[in-house]
């Protein structure tokens, strides 16, 4: 029933001002309906933001916890369910910010590094396709989603926020508080920084 | 960009962000693609560029069926939740 109600709450939104008045009045039928129905893709974005289960888990309780308390803000502008996918995003932001995280290196190491005449210190080698990289789908993920946890965070989250949750860099400079110009360059510098973590393993001659 | 001389493989990594992106004007493509046809460097730096972004969908990239909300995860919701939402009159 959750996935046809979220089918439901996607394309018909008679159906989604049905479901909001019946939790304005309190209705509690209402509020494990949408848990249910919206909480999937909330608990995945997490997961993805978050690399522990716990934090992920209490990211989306804290998500539902403040659209509770918000729902006569709602303005209904937007689906229910992106709604809560951006408040969800911004749990786990402020989850991600206010975590003791481990020393981080500097990008500048991740970066290239240039001679006076503009070359390149060391030049760039050709990477395998990965198709014939030689390494198994899983342990591929794994090892990207590895080199991700490695970025320092204010690159992690604009990589993850624009090529893996797709927002515009309009939407990412206004869920971090940044100019879009400042979006574009973490942006740049988070991929040629991953670049660098992946090259040991993804240029060719290399295991 | 100078119409001339070739950009420096400086100034193609610095663009290449928004190459990637498509937001580059033609001419600034242009020059763009002139560098990389003389310089072997640019090009493995460009494709291993791509290339990551594309790793980096593979890895996380959302499947198309949301995850099931687990039991204790809804039970937690609705006890914490209970002072916070609106009540029933």
């Amino acid at each position: 029933m959750p996935h046809s109600t979220m089918e439901r709450l996607d394309t018909d939104s008679s159906a989604e001002s049905a479901l909001l008045a019946r939790l304005r009045s309190g209705d509690d039928e209402a509020f494990d309906v949408v848990v249910r129905v919206c909480g999937g893709r909330m608990l995945a974005v997490a997961r993805r933001m978050l690399s522990c289960e716990e934090d992920a888990q209490d990211a989306v309780q804290e998500a539902f916890l403040s659209a509770f308390r918000s729902l006569d803000r709602f303005d209904g502008r937007s689906r229910l369910s992106t709604w809560l996918h951006r408040i969800c995003v911004n749990c786990c932001l402020m989850r991600l910010r206010t975590q003791r995280r481990r020393p981080e290196r500097s990008i500048d190491q991740l970066l290239p590094q240039f001679r006076e005449d503009g070359h390149q210190e060391i030049p760039a080698r050709p990477w395998k396709p990965i198709e014939a990289s030689g390494i198994e789908q899983l342990e591929l993920r794994d090892l990207v989603r590895s080199r991700i946890a490695e970025l320092p965070e204010p690159y992690r989250e604009v990589l993850m926020l624009r090529d893996i949750e797709e927002h515009s860099t309009e939407e990412t400079a206004s869920l971090l508080g940044l100019t879009p110009a400042a979006v574009k360059t973490r942006l740049h510098r988070a991929r040629q920084a991953l670049k660098t973590l992946l090259d040991a393993c993804m240029i060719e001659g290399t295991l | 960009m100078s119409q001339h001389a070739l950009i420096t493989c400086r100034e193609l990594i610095e663009f290449l962000g928004e190459y990637t992106d498509k937001t580059l004007s033609p001419s600034q493509v242009y020059e763009f693609e002139r560098h990389l046809k003389v310089c072997p460097s640019c090009v493995a730096y460009v494709e291993a560029y791509q290339q990551t972004i594309k790793l980096g969908k593979i890895a996380l990239v959302p499947s198309d069926q949301p995850a099931p909300v687990p039991e204790s995860l809804v039970r937690a919701i609705r006890a914490a939740s209970e002072t916070h939402r609106p009540s029933a009159s």
